[in-house]
Formats: structure tokens, C-alpha cells, sequence
């Protein structure tokens, strides 16, 4: 272990020590601000996979993947307008709207990832590694654009339609939509992680991410792995937007931006094309927010969270998890 | 008509130009060996035969069938797999995903988990290795699961680079003898190979390949025998 080793390790064990005092010292607070910041890493967690799945297959930072969980949110709050829905209580038909347009926006956002990575990367496949980073960025302002030229430059509003029920357990308030961001969260993250593991797609695109030229003596079609990878990314990011609609109810074209960034310092965080890793990246991002925007002060969570990103960067460039096993 | 074919095969890396004219035969049932030293365009061509890279000029035929712009994929389903220079596993998985993943190509379940026993029969230490990390094997064991993988696509024709490359030589014996074995069991093999020595011993005939040409072929006792591989490649 070698001294930036060290320096993150106190770091970590630091900021652990400090948060466990205060949650000795003032528990209620404690744990409200935990709360909030679970479901805030929930969502990081997922938009997060995505960035760590790209790079693991293609080693692309996909700069656009925060937009295309913007414009999830944006097609969510299209689709639900066209469904009966009540807002600010829970009806028949506000679930029937969600069971429909969650598959939907995923499946829609899906496609959408799959046509980017065809128009945008595929093209550039053997190209220097700039130049599909440069059509990313490029991707992220075209998505941008069609987000404001469609709803405007102005926050767009996304209905409100979860159950209000909330409950105070011990002082610490909690509703039904915190428990559906983290419930809907882990349940998709294990699909993923089952999907990864154990199918022969999740196999391949495994196999595709760790060695591509022997991939393709497998038999493998890399073409079709790494359109599959940008595809479930897609859809862990069209969940992410919506249920990030659900939760705020407020959503603005710009939105990617810096939650891409925040889920990107995630993906960082566990190490960058770790699937695991970007998982606990998003919830320690999350928290990590949610305990700076309450101790420290909200003004300062940007300084602490892309903090973090130079630190790991400069640091431990692995990451959290980094590579599990040395390759010979 | 020969099983697997090369004719007159041009093939470039950007504008070096890596193989000349290179005609290879493999009959059925046969071991043919590929020698020649370091950068003489042996892997170039096998990755040409894989489909990796494609020649500038010339072709690749595989039993009857032009597979010269073939894509890699195809051309396992039609029954080439190697076992790549460097073995190249996918590190992070267990050997027995790595064994699936040789099996990507196949649907048949039945013939798949026939094909599992005979390469544990073949390599009794993967079998008691199947849960471990690939990355965590070592070389001899690494090679064996390469072989392994490669096998799991029933090929017809399988090609072997440099599979006794830094293993001991005992090791490199074991590997050899397997060799012998996968083809005594009906596979068509060509084997690539630095150590000459071994794979003429091995092999029913031989190409010496010398910066992208072919410069010699003969049966493998001829070219044991022959003055100018015998100084060349066998240090005699």
C-alpha cells in the first residue's frame, strides 16, 4: 500500500469518524439527513451505472449519459400527461400510469442510447480516444438543445402523483416516495446485477469489456454487446430521470449537466467501469451530499463532491473497489 | 480440396506490410505447424484467418466456403477458434465462464456440457480450478484454460499460438502431448509455435515463415531435418 493509499483511507475513516459522532451526538438530525441522502444516492447509483458500464466496454466517459436521463425525466412527464392522473394524492389510475410509462420511458430511452452509440461512437470506434469523447460532449449539447427547444428554457414541472402517506419514526420523518426511490433503486440494480452474472448476453458483454479481440474469437459480436451495454445503461438512466421527476417534481433541461457529473464523480468514486463500485459510489455520493448540504452548508456540496472526484482522480485513480483481481 | 486454404495472402498493419503472398494448406485431420522467429508474421496470420484483420489481397477459404471478409463471429460458428498469443483470458471471470464464453457460438446445451467433461478429462486441473478467478491461475493453468476455451467451440479446425510460451518445460511436454491427444480425437489442428523443435515433432507438416513469407514447407521430419531450420530456428 503506498502513501496515497494512506491519505485515503484517514480521509475516509475521518469523515466516518465525524459523521458517527454527530450521529451519536444529534441522532435525529442524523438520520434525517441519512434518509435524504439514500435517495439521492439511489439515483446517482443508478445514473452512475451507466457511465461505469460504457467506459467498462468501451472505455468512453459518455458525457451525454446525463442528458439522456434528462430527457427521460422530460418523455416521463409527456407520457404521464396523457393519463388521468390526480395530482397530490394516489388514485387507481396514477398507477396504471406508472406501471405503463415507467417500461415505456426505459424501453424509449433504451433505443434512443442505441441510436447515439450507432450515430456517435460506432463510427469512431478505432478512432483516437478524443474523438468519440468530443462527439459525446457534442451528443450532450444536441440532447440539451432538443430538451430547450421543445420545453423551453424555464424549469418544466413533473406531476407530483406518488402516495403522501409519511410517517415520523423516532423524530425522523419519512414518506412513501422516499421508501419508492430506494426500493425501485434496489430492485433494478439487482436486476442488473443477476442480468450481468448470470445470462449469456451479461456474460459476453463481461467478456467484451475485459479482453475485445478475444471476445470476438468467442464468437462474440461486439457490435451487439456494446449496443446492449448502452441500452440497459439507458434504462437504468430513463428510471433514474423518472423517478428523480417523481421525487423533486421539477425537473429543467439543464439537469444532466451537473447530475451527470455528481454520478459520473460516482462512477469515479467505485472505480470507473466497476459495476459494484458505481453502486456504493452513488449511495456514498449521495450521502455525501446530503450530509455536506446539512453540516457544512449547501453552497459548499459542489466544492466537496467535485472535491472528491480530483482527490480520487489524483489519488487513487482505481477508485473504491478498483479491479478486484491483479491481471497477470 | 484442403479444409482450411490460404492463397496468396497480402496483409498491412497501417503501411507495413506484415504478410506476402503467404499460400497455407491444411488438410483434415491433420497437425500443420507454423514456425519462424519473432515478428515473421506468424499471429498476423492467424488473426487473418480469424477474421481479426482482413488481407489487402488473397484468400482465405474454410472448407469450400470464401470466408476472406468474414466477419470474427462467423467464422467461429463455422468452426475455427484459436487460442490467441498470450493466452487472453477474460481475467475477472471464473474459469468456468471463461470455458461458456468459448462455447458463445453454440446453443446446443447437451453438446455444450459433453464438450465441459472432455476438456476437464483432457485438463483434470481445471476442473478442480472451476470456481477460481482465470486471472488468479497460473501460467501453466492459464494455458490450459486457453486450449480449454477455444476447444469449447468444437472446432474443426483449432489453432494454437504459441501455447508452450514461459511455461516450464515440463509443462511445455504436458501441453504438447495434449496436443497430440485433441487431434488423435478427430480435430484438425495448426499450431504456431517459436519452439520448432517440439511442434515438427508434433506436427504432419510444417511452414517456415520468415518476415510475412513463407520461405519452406515440408512434413514435419523434413524440415527437423532441413540445414537451413535446423540452424535457424533449432540452434544447432
Amino acid at each position: 500500500m503506498s502513501l496515497p493509499d494512506y491519505g485515503f483511507y484517514i480521509l475516509c475513516g475521518t469523515a466516518v469518524i465525524l459523521l458517527a459522532a454527530q450521529a451519536v451526538t444529534h441522532p435525529t438530525q442524523f438520520f434525517q439527513v441519512f434518509i435524504f441522502g439514500l435517495t439521492q444516492g439511489a439515483i446517482y447509483a443508478l445514473v452512475a451505472l451507466g457511465y461505469t458500464m460504457v467506459y467498462g466496454i468501451i472505455e468512453l466517459i459518455n458525457f451525454a449519459h446525463g442528458d439522456v436521463f434528462t430527457l427521460g425525466a422530460y418523455i416521463g412527464t409527456t407520457l404521464l400527461g396523457f393519463f388521468a392522473i390526480t395530482e397530490g394524492t394516489f388514485t387507481a389510475i396514477n398507477l396504471i400510469a406508472l406501471i405503463i410509462v415507467f417500461p415505456v420511458v426505459m424501453l424509449i430511452m433504451g433505443g434512443i442510447n442505441i441510436t447515439i452509440e450507432r450515430v456517435a461512437y460506432r463510427p469512431l470506434r478505432n478512432a483516437p480516444r478524443l474523438a468519440p469523447l468530443i462527439t459525446a460532449i457534442g451528443m450532450s449539447f444536441f440532447l440539451e438543445g432538443v430538451m430547450f427547444l421543445w420545453r423551453g428554457p424555464a424549469t418544466v414541472h413533473f406531476p407530483d402523483i406518488l402516495p403522501t402517506q409519511s410517517w415520523y419514526v423516532a423524530g425522523v420523518f419519512f414518506g412513501v416516495r422516499d421508501i419508492f426511490v430506494v426500493v425501485v433503486g434496489a430492485v433494478l440494480v439487482s436486476l442488473l446485477a443477476v442480468f450481468i452474472n448470470q445470462t449469456k448476453l451479461g456474460k459476453a458483454m463481461r467478456a467484451t469489456a475485459q479482453d475485445r479481440d478475444a471476445a470476438q474469437l468467442m464468437g462474440i459480436d461486439i457490435n451487439r454487446t456494446i449496443a446492449a451495454t448502452f441500452f440497459i445503461g439507458a434504462l437504468l438512466a430513463g428510471a433514474g430521470g423518472i423517478i428523480w421527476g417523481l421525487y423533486y417534481n421539477t425537473i429543467y433541461y439543464q439537469l444532466g449537466f451537473r447530475s451527470g457529473l455528481i454520478a459520473f464523480t460516482a462512477a469515479v468514486f467505485g472505480g470507473i467501469g466497476n459495476i459494484p463500485g458505481a453502486a456504493i459510489g452513488g449511495l456514498v455520493i449521495g450521502l455525501t451530499a446530503a450530509f455536506s448540504d446539512s453540516y457544512i452548508g449547501s453552497k459548499w456540496t459542489q466544492v466537496v463532491i467535485f472535491g472528491i472526484l480530483i482527490g480520487v482522480l489524483v489519488f487513487r485513480p482505481t477508485g473504491l473497489l478498483g479491479m478486484r483481481v491483479p491481471e497477470k | 480440396m484442403a479444409l482450411l486454404e490460404l492463397e496468396g495472402v497480402d496483409a498491412f498493419y497501417g503501411r507495413i506490410q506484415a504478410l506476402r503472398g503467404v499460400t497455407i494448406k491444411v488438410e483434415r485431420g491433420e497437425v500443420v505447424a507454423l514456425i519462424g522467429s519473432n515478428g515473421a508474421g506468424k499471429t498476423t496470420t492467424l488473426r487473418t484467418i480469424s477474421g481479426l484483420m482482413h488481407p489487402n489481397s488473397g484468400t482465405v477459404t474454410f472448407d469450400g466456403q470464401d470466408i476472406t471478409r468474414t466477419r470474427p463471429s462467423r467464422i467461429v460458428e463455422l468452426g475455427i477458434s484459436q487460442s490467441p498469443e498470450g493466452r487472453r483470458l477474460f481475467p475477472r471471470m471464473s474459469v468456468l465462464d471463461n470455458l461458456f464464453m468459448g462455447a458463445y457460438s453454440r446453443n446446443d446445451k447437451p453438446g455444450i456440457t459433453s464438450d465441459m467433461a472432455r476438456v476437464f478429462q483432457l485438463f483434470p486441473r481445471l476442473q478442480e480450478r472451476r470456481t477460481q478467478i482465470a486471472g488468479t491461475l497460473s501460467g501453466g493453468e492459464q494455458q490450459m484454460l486457453a486450449m480449454g476455451r477455444a476447444l469449447m467451440a468444437k472446432p474443426k479446425v483449432l489453432m494454437l499460438d504459441e501455447p508452450s510460451l514461459g511455461l516450464a518445460p515440463i509443462l511445455q511436454e504436458t501441453i504438447f502431448s495434449i496436443v497430440r491427444e485433441i487431434n488423435a480425437q478427430g480435430t484438425t489442428v495448426m499450431l504456431v509455435e517459436q519452439n520448432a523443435n517440439k511442434a515438427l515433432e508434433v506436427a504432419n507438416r510444417g511452414y517456415v515463415l520468415e518476415s510475412g513469407v513463407i520461405v519452406q514447407t515440408g512434413s514435419g521430419r523434413e524440415l527437423l531435418a532441413s540445414e537451413e531450420v535446423q540452424k535457424a530456428y533449432l540452434g544447432m
